[in-house]
């Protein structure tokens, strides 16, 4: 079933690839060919093949825009209004589709959600073999919830620093007083 | 000339700081993507030409002029003779015991060859291209 998916999805975006004027949209189809060959490998069970597919794929990509395309093209949206608003339909289509059967699955406004919460009850002795069922509860279970925010909040602070520390301004400093 | 607040040549600063961070990082696991490749997933190929990428990145994100002064070319292709002579010579004694001890200098040669080779067709078709003649 998944092969027969990313088939046609690598069937399209070759002839998308072939079709289009534009040189640098044909070059994003040929990547989006090969990352969909990588997936069909990782579907048949041959992880080896996927990693090399895929960096080989990338180093190809590189090499292919940069031999291909010598300036930067303008991109020019004068006189396609008619494919932007289309595609634009056919995305808010889909998003809303995919909303309407999500939430559908969600509990009915004033039910009770005790699905989650009633394991921790129950469970939660038996567990951990803690006696306080608050403690073993944000001990154990809320815990992982606060890591996956503290990982969030520290690549933030990481990434905001990466950019902004005062070493920059001390080498700012030598090269200017060179 | 500061290299990291040059503005016209190669990519902004944001890039430029982040590269100067992670390029370690990227090196460090392509070689241990190399040295785990009879183990699990991987090898020499995919190891080298993970190595040859963070070099690439090295010359998009700072621009021709500065990485090829941080690279020589001469030191890649003595680095890529030597891998070659060594699986060479291992090949013709016979993979003797005392080189190709286990599994950790054979990928580690593939991974040269591989790296410096994918780095060399690069560097050659960005030197090669129309714009720069005209620009010199």
């Amino acid at each position: 079933m998944e092969i027969n998916l990313l088939l046609l999805f690598m069937i399209a975006a070759a002839v998308i690839a072939v079709a289009v004027k534009d040189l640098l949209s044909s070059v994003i189809a040929v990547g989006a060919v090969g990352i969909g060959l990588s997936m069909a490998f990782l579907v048949m069970k041959a992880p080896d093949l996927a990693i090399m597919q895929l960096v080989v794929e990338i180093l190809s990509l590189i090499i292919l825009i940069r031999a291909t395309i010598r300036k930067d093209l303008p991109f020019s949206t004068s006189g396609r209004w008619a494919f932007n608003t289309v595609s634009t339909v056919i995305f808010l289509a889909v998003f809303l589709a995919f909303a309407y059967f999500s939430f559908a699955g969600i509990h009915k406004f004033g039910s009770p959600l005790m699905r989650v919460s009633q394991e921790y009850l129950s469970q939660a002795q038996a567990r951990t073999g803690i006696q306080n069922v608050i403690a073993a509860i944000t001990l154990n279970y809320r815990a992982i919830d606060t890591l996956g925010e503290a990982a969030a909040l520290f690549t933030a602070v990481v990434g905001v620093l990466t950019v902004a520390r005062k070493i920059w301004r001390r080498e700012d400093a030598k090269y200017e007083s060179r | 000339m500061n290299p990291v607040k040059s503005p016209e040549k190669g990519m902004t600063l944001i890039v430029k700081a982040v590269t100067k961070l992670t390029l370690g990082f990227i090196l460090l696991y392509g070689i241990y993507i190399t040295l785990n490749g009879h183990i699990a997933p991987g090898g020499g190929f995919v190891g080298g030409v993970i190595m040859a990428l963070a070099l690439v990145h090295i010359m998009l994100a700072f621009g021709k002029e500065i990485s090829l002064k941080w690279l020589h070319a001469y030191t890649l292709r003595i680095t890529m003779a030597a891998a070659v002579l060594l699986f060479l010579c291992g090949v013709m004694l016979g993979y003797p015991k005392w080189i190709f001890k286990n599994e950790f200098v054979l990928p580690l040669c593939e991974m040269v060859i591989v790296g410096a080779g994918l780095f060399a067709i690069f560097v050659a078709l960005v030197l090669a291209s129309k714009t720069d003649k005209q620009a010199e």
